[in-house]
């Protein structure tokens, strides 16, 4: 790597977007701590900080599924649906005990998970389309099952929403531990490496003899599965079930956060700590903006900007 | 070039019975299932429109059908224009918030008149359509996470002009614009005929100019097209403009009937509108598509909608099921006849 | 008369690649009204050389004049509006669009409105496409007419744009017999409207059946040129691939050590009869343990689609393989792999290696379901295979962990040979394993594969490289045409009779019936 730091101008312009797309996403995070910690009064308090921790731990699970599902060159715009589709099935299912209620959620998910994925894998469908029927069939089903918000009071699911272990959130802890479990999927299982190897080139793998087909389903079933548990996750907070809203533009911010976090759009490659840094970077924008008053339209339009910038700044990345 | 002297021998198609390897029916078979594809919309919305008549008495109404045509309308102006997007093998997934940007931006206009009510939200969505196509064309982004982006971006300007969607702006009843949404000519909504109009207008766009040969051949294959010289960038562009300037217009037209901007419309309207597309038989794939074929995919959508309507006992999410299914179905059935077809 | 005029000079054309230097110094020359038939084998240049031409890639040193003029193109498009077409094998049209309508893209009759004008569309395109000989509705879509029938559209396409010069790379390679009788009355008749046609293919039958000069390429120089039919075919053949006739070498430059041992009469790999559509007609060999077997004929003759027919990665239509003794099942390339068929793919690059993912991951991306347990791999295990390999083949990377896209094409090669010598392959298939890799690298694949015969794995080697073929091989399997024309074994396993077989002289020993049948 020596020579490279000899490079003329344009290479540097390279090097520059190269580094960007690596560690950008922690010295914009790094950035706004301290921007905040300059101009946000009261930044710097652990309550705070509990705050904007509890509101994105939900975005960094659905994203971890995200991300997964990108590096094999796809993408799954039904996680909101699938949030959605949790918050009601808890709802309706709670009756029966927190834990027969998580049961029928995973089936859910799974149904989502295995349709996508058989859309995909089989009939071949691209996956923006396979998974945009999900993304309206599901939220419908949501609202067939629970037609508006509900109030649901179980002390387990609300001790789950807002207790504590050691200091730290449940919530947090669940993120934490899903994010380590997900990094671990990747880099230490068969299926992380096959997944991997078929986003990065697909013929290739098959030639290979991966079970390609097999991989691309487990994919779109664990990031269903994710988006459920985030849905269960919000809704706990919320004490409330609310089909009709939760998870609204879900999708948007996981590809953000995982795009932001430099994993490539084109597929084999998954950055895990990445994707959580950006789940992270848009909560801070996001908390700065609203901090300041500026209204949630401003931050809508920054987020839209700050996905074209990923994208673009990425864009050289698939062709190695 | 000559023209009577034929000194070659003959090349026929390679479905000529000559060749061993092609079983005889398969020309038959391909000439049905491009049927299919072309006109099982319309069949089945024949269908599903005779059976509705004789299952429900409000179904065959005058008025029911006065006014699914009119709330047929804006969906199927987006329609149209991402028609184009996908010919092209791309995909507009902004066009729900445009729509309802386009709205808002008509019902603030009125104000200024009707010329200002029009043609604001003309230039804004036409704005938005335009950074789409150049993202797209000129950056090579992805179309759909550029338009997922634009999306979210005309969202929050509709919510920053609207007061975070608290402030609702009204049309002046009696103005030229509301005669425009509200009015009828000749016992049909003046939207209807502004729609047909722009069909007709898209259809023969599509079919008889180069543009629309260039779209048709960008979708088809984007590498030859640029080899056979036809200006691929342009025409993205172009269509991701149109497809916003029919948002726009379609959200202003829809605001004039409702006689305000309304700021919680055009959710998940990208879908409907995909959905009519390829229930049109119009490949996801690209190069190959009919308008016409959307206009009738947005009738079916509509026409299911209002049946199950008609049907008391369900409420209007299954409608966002069905939906979901439906395009689930045709896309199955899509992907399985081109198949057949070895269109993919 | 005057001699027709020059249309097409190139002098002293270069072009260098990172590590390659793809074209050297090379002349070429087309007078209007010649069919120039440009060979050589692959990695000869003759890509390269095209796409100069086209305006694909711009030449490091040189000239093209054109009609006189001297050009530089920047875009294929540009090269074509000048008036130089290619015609690809893939032919590069719209198959969604009506025939008529890929004709005229982009200069469509109008009508007073500025609307098209599709009756007189239609009615033109019959019109010119009855001259080639294509008779069909061009009102269809492209994509319903035989590939022979496309290319002619293409072809017309490019004459209506005035093209002077027509470039054809291998444009008969999925054509039938009749289409090809077709495209030659059609190649005749634009000879003699004063259009030059340059003419790539390996097919001999071919070239001396249309062309009347000759350019050949070796290794990025012009190492002949003149009057095709001042030469005659044996002499055509060893030109191209760089072999004096009746040369005597009298000590092999590869690193194939020659015979093996066959301990095993019973053949671990048979194939049997194996037929593909337009590529493949009838294919039959066996592979006995311990034998390397040698697939002969040049480019196009069908020796990587009978590789991947038996990798199960070429769907058949008829045929049938077995692997000691055991039928394969359902084709699938799984199927193959569990039986222990191990393919190495020619397009290296695109089939073969994973290039974002490290050398480690590469050689265990085959066997790490055999190395994992309950879906877990275990480190130790694949470090412990990777180790062993990347010793064992000597595979240069500054670690394990560094991306195979990133080491040189040997490197890269050995890493794919590591991965299936993990699998413990019975059948090893080698397509142009040392193409594009360096001489030293290209020693050590070579010797790799000589022990791994000598260890008892059956080996089926294609090359180009004729030397490393015959020395590599105990037999000889020679295909022409998608299907097996000869059998060179023992003493007959020779450059010479390889190039004779090749050239369609001289069967050696048994008539090719008689080679089909014993083996």
């Amino acid at each position: 790597m020596a020579e490279a730091t000899l490079r003329t101008a344009p290479l540097d312009k390279a090097r520059v977007l190269q580094w960007l797309q690596t560690y950008g996403v922690y010295a914009g995070v790094a950035l706004l701590l301290v921007v905040n910690i300059v101009i946000t009064p009261h930044f710097l308090s652990a309550e705070n900080f509990r705050t904007q921790a509890v509101q994105v731990a939900p975005v960094i699970i659905v994203a971890l599924g995200m991300a997964l599902v990108i590096g094999t060159e796809g993408v799954d715009l039904s996680v909101g649906a699938v949030m959605a589709l949790a918050a009601s099935a808890t709802a309706l299912y709670l009756g029966y005990g927190l834990l027969p209620a998580l049961l029928v959620v995973a089936l859910f998910a799974a149904g989502v998970g295995l349709a996508n994925g058989a859309l995909v894998a089989f009939v071949g469908v691209q996956p923006i389309v396979a998974t945009l029927a999900l993304m309206v069939g599901g939220r419908g089903l949501a609202l067939v099952l629970l037609p508006q918000l509900e109030d649901l009071r179980n002390p387990a699911l609300a001790s789950l929403g807002s207790g504590d272990a050691l200091g730290f959130p449940y919530l947090i802890l669940i993120a934490a531990g899903l994010a380590l479990l997900v990094a671990f999927v990747v880099r230490r299982t068969t299926f992380g490496r096959q997944l991997l190897a078929i986003g990065d080139s697909r013929p290739a793998a098959e030639l290979a003899g991966l079970p390609v087909r097999r991989v691309l389903i487990l994919v779109y079933v664990a990031c269903a599965l994710l988006a459920a548990v985030a849905g269960v996750l919000a809704t706990a907070r919320l004490q409330a079930s609310d089909p009709t809203s939760l998870g609204n533009l879900m999708e948007l911010s996981a590809i953000t956060a995982v795009v932001v976090g430099g994993t490539p759009l084109t597929g084999g490659r998954v950055n895990i700590a990445g994707t959580v840094a950006g789940a992270v970077l848009i909560q801070l924008l996001t908390a700065t903006l609203i901090k300041h008053d500026l209204p949630p339209s401003w931050t809508q339009i920054a987020q839209a900007i700050v996905i074209v910038c990923a994208v673009y700044a990425a864009r050289g990345r698939g062709k190695r | 070039m000559s023209v009577t002297k034929t000194d070659a021998p003959m090349v026929t198609a390679s479905n000529e019975p000559t060749d061993a390897t092609e079983p005889a029916g398969s020309a038959r078979s391909e000439r049905l299932s491009a049927l299919v594809q072309q006109h099982g919309a319309l069949a089945v919305l024949v269908i599903v429109s005779l059976v509705a008549s004789f299952s429900f008495d409000s179904f065959a109404t005058g008025d029911n059908i006065t006014n699914m045509a009119t709330s047929s309308a804006f969906l199927a102006i987006v329609a149209l224009g991402m028609t184009f997007v996908i010919i092209t093998g791309g995909i507009d997934l902004s066009v729900g918030s445009l729509f309802a940007l386009g709205g808002v931006l008509a019902a603030w206009g009125s104000r200024h008149g009707t010329l200002v009510a029009l043609l604001l939200p003309l230039a804004v969505c036409g704005l938005i359509g335009v950074v789409n196509g150049l993202l797209v064309a000129r950056s090579r982004l992805a179309p759909f996470i550029v338009t997922l982006a634009a999306m979210l971006g005309a969202r929050g300007l509709m919510l920053a002009l609207t007061d975070e969607g608290a402030n609702t702006y009204l049309i002046a009843k009696g103005s030229f614009l509301a005669e425009l949404g509200q009015g009828s000519t000749l016992g049909l909504g003046n939207p209807v005929w502004i729609t047909l109009a722009l069909f007709g207008a898209g259809a023969v766009v599509l079919r008889r100019t180069r543009f629309g040969q260039h779209v048709y051949a960008v979708g088809g294959n984007e590498d030859a097209a640029a080899l056979m010289g036809a200006p691929v960038a342009r025409t993205k562009i172009l269509v991701y403009t149109l497809s916003g300037l029919l948002a726009g217009l379609a959200g202003a037209l829809n605001a004039a009937w409702l006689a305000s901007g309304v700021t919680i419309l055009g959710n998940g309207m990208e879908l409907d509108a995909i959905s009519a597309v390829v229930i049109g038989g119009t490949l996801l794939t690209g190069g190959l598509g009919y308008v016409s074929g959307s206009l009738v995919g947005v009738l079916l959508l509509k026409v299911i909608q209002n049946v199950i309507n008609q049907i008391g006992s369900l409420d209007s999410s299954y409608q966002l099921v069905v939906s979901g299914a439906f395009l689930a179905l045709v896309v199955i059935a899509q992907t399985w006849l081109g198949r057949r077809r070895r269109l993919m | 008369m005057a001699p027709p005029a020059e249309v097409l000079a190139v002098r002293g054309l270069s072009k260098t690649f990172p590590g390659v230097r793809a074209l050297d110094d090379v002349d070429l020359t087309v007078h209007a009204g010649e069919v120039h038939a440009l060979i050589g084998e692959n990695g000869a240049g003759k890509s390269t050389l095209i796409k100069l031409l086209t305006g694909v890639y711009r030449p490091d040193a040189g000239r093209i004049s054109f009609q006189g003029r001297e050009v530089s193109f920047e875009t294929p498009l540009e090269a074509q509006k000048a008036g130089i077409s290619t015609i690809y094998q893939e032919v590069n049209l719209i198959p969604l669009l009506s025939v008529a309508r890929n004709l005229f893209l982009g200069r469509e009759p109008r009508t007073r409105l500025g609307l098209l004008d599709f009756a007189r569309m239609n009615r033109e395109a019959d019109e010119i496409l009855r001259t080639y000989g294509v008779r069909v509705d061009v009102r269809q879509s492209l994509r319903t007419l035989g590939v022979g029938a496309q290319q002619m559209v293409a072809l017309a396409r490019a004459v209506a744009t005035e093209a002077r010069v027509v470039i054809m790379d291998e444009p008969t390679s999925s054509l039938e017999p009749r289409e090809v009788e077709t495209l030659f009355t059609v190649i005749r008749r634009l000879r003699d409207e004063g259009i030059a046609v340059i003419y790539v293919s390996h097919r001999l039958d071919e070239l001396y059946a249309v062309c009347s000069k000759v350019t050949v390429l070796r290794d990025g120089r012009r190492v002949h040129h003149g009057d095709l039919a001042d030469l005659d075919r044996i002499d055509l053949v060893s030109t191209m691939l760089g072999r004096e006739l009746g040369e005597v070498r009298a000590e092999g430059q590869t690193k194939f050590s020659g015979e093996h041992l066959i301990a095993d009469d019973q053949p671990v790999l048979s194939a049997r009869e194996l037929s593909a559509r337009h590529k493949l007609h009838g294919v039959s060999l066996d592979i006995r343990p311990g034998e390397v077997v040698g697939l002969g004929g040049l480019l196009g003759s069908g020796r990587t689609e009978t590789a991947k027919a038996i990798s199960g990665s070429l769907a058949l239509s008829s045929g049938a393989v077995t692997v000691a003794g055991v039928p394969l099942r359902g084709g699938s390339t799984p199927a193959a792999i569990r039986a222990g068929i191990s393919l190495l793919p020619e397009d290296r690059k695109s089939e073969g290696i994973v290039p974002g993912l490290s050398v480690r991951e590469n050689i265990a991306l085959a066997v790490l379901p055999r190395l994992s347990r309950f879906g877990l791999v275990s480190e130790s295990r694949v470090d412990g295979i990777v180790d062993t390999f990347m010793k064992r083949l000597r595979i240069k990377a500054s670690s394990p962990h560094q991306k195979v896209g990133e080491l040189s094409g040997g490197n890269q090669q050995k890493v794919l040979l590591a991965r299936w010598l993990a699998m413990n392959p019975k059948v090893l298939l080698l397509d142009e394993p040392t193409r594009g890799i360096d001489v030293g690298a290209k020693a050590e694949v070579q010797k790799l594969v000589d022990e791994l015969a000598a260890d008892g794995l059956g080996v089926l080697l294609i090359s180009s490289d004729l030397e490393e073929l015959i020395e590599g091989s105990d037999r000889v399997v020679v295909l022409k045409d998608g299907a097996v024309v000869g059998e060179l074994t023992g003493d007959d396993v020779t450059e010479d009779q390889l190039m004779r077989t090749i050239a369609g002289e001289a069967p050696p020993r048994g008539t090719p019936e008689e080679a089909v049948t014993h083996g």
